[in-house]
């Protein structure tokens, strides 16, 4: 039997390289990779503690974020296209009209 | 044989999930992502969520995936990568403050052991009524209101998308 806090440890591990990615790389796709891996880890930690609680909470919260990460993907993918194309960049650096 | 069967999946896991950050092509860092997609995969098996490891494989590793597979080839983007300097002050910086936050998540994992109560996902009930039965009768009582909103959340998607990717004046 694997001890439930190895399972989150992983799931912190993989969260935190999630996160220096998203800090660090300026192209957005990979930023949008980078969100995908921390809710992945997230996902995890849901899974192990539903198992270990015999749960079913867990079960569905993932099922849920699941779809919203699916819907997510494409209206984040949609938008990327459409900045490419009026922008001819995918580099956040790049994109500053706003000067934030 | 569970305890070696853990660390080279995590091995795998984390070794994809920094292919992910590291890789110069993006091609390369979807596919690195996919195998990470499918170690998770795994993992939901091995803690017995066979029906959340199934909907990660399809969702996940079929049509997340290759969507960002398609969008990157349809971009072009994998080429002409500018490569950025990897020891920056602010790459240090955002360096130190990832491990700020894997201390913290970590000591909080290792110091607050999970309590809560049991729920009715047993060995038993499983067997009796079978998994996927049980998901879906709690996302039918329990949880009808927020499955309700993920379909309506789908909906706006597709036409959130549709209307993104129609063609303007402004494109032509």
């Amino acid at each position: 039997m694997i001890p439930l806090s190895w399972y989150m440890a992983l799931a912190a591990i993989l969260f935190s390289i999630g996160t220096y990615g998203f800090l660090v790389r300026r192209n957005i796709i990979i930023m949008f990779l980078c969100m995908e891996l921390m809710l992945n880890a997230v996902n995890i930690n849901l899974v192990a503690m539903s198992h270990y609680l015999d749960s079913l909470a867990g079960h569905n919260f993932v099922f849920f974020i699941i779809t919203v990460a699916a819907a997510e993907a494409a209206i984040g993918l949609g938008l990327v296209i459409v900045l490419f194309r009026n922008k001819k960049t995918i580099y956040v650096d790049h994109i500053n009209e706003l000067k934030g | 044989m569970q305890l070696i069967f853990f660390y080279i999946l995590a091995i795998v896991a984390v070794g994809s999930a920094l292919g992910v950050i590291f890789n110069r092509n993006v091609v390369h860092s979807a596919l690195s992502l996919l195998v990470n997609f499918c170690t998770v995969a795994i993992f939901y098996f091995m803690l017995n969520a066979q029906f959340l490891g199934v909907v990660q494989i399809l969702v996940y590793a079929g049509a997340v995936v290759v969507l960002i597979l398609f969008v990157v080839m349809l971009l072009g983007a994998e080429l002409g990568e500018q490569v950025p300097a990897w020891v920056t002050p602010q790459t240090l910086l955002m360096v130190g403050l990832s491990l700020i936050l894997l201390t913290v998540i970590g000591s909080a994992v290792f110091e607050y052991p999970v309590q809560g109560t049991h729920g009715n996902l047993t060995t038993a009930a499983v067997l009796q009524y079978g998994q996927v039965e049980l998901i879906g009768a709690a996302l039918f009582t329990d949880y009808l209101l927020p499955f309700e909103l993920a379909g309506v959340l789908l909906l706006v998607g597709i036409v959130g998308v549709i209307w993104l990717g129609r063609k303007t004046s402004s494109s032509q």
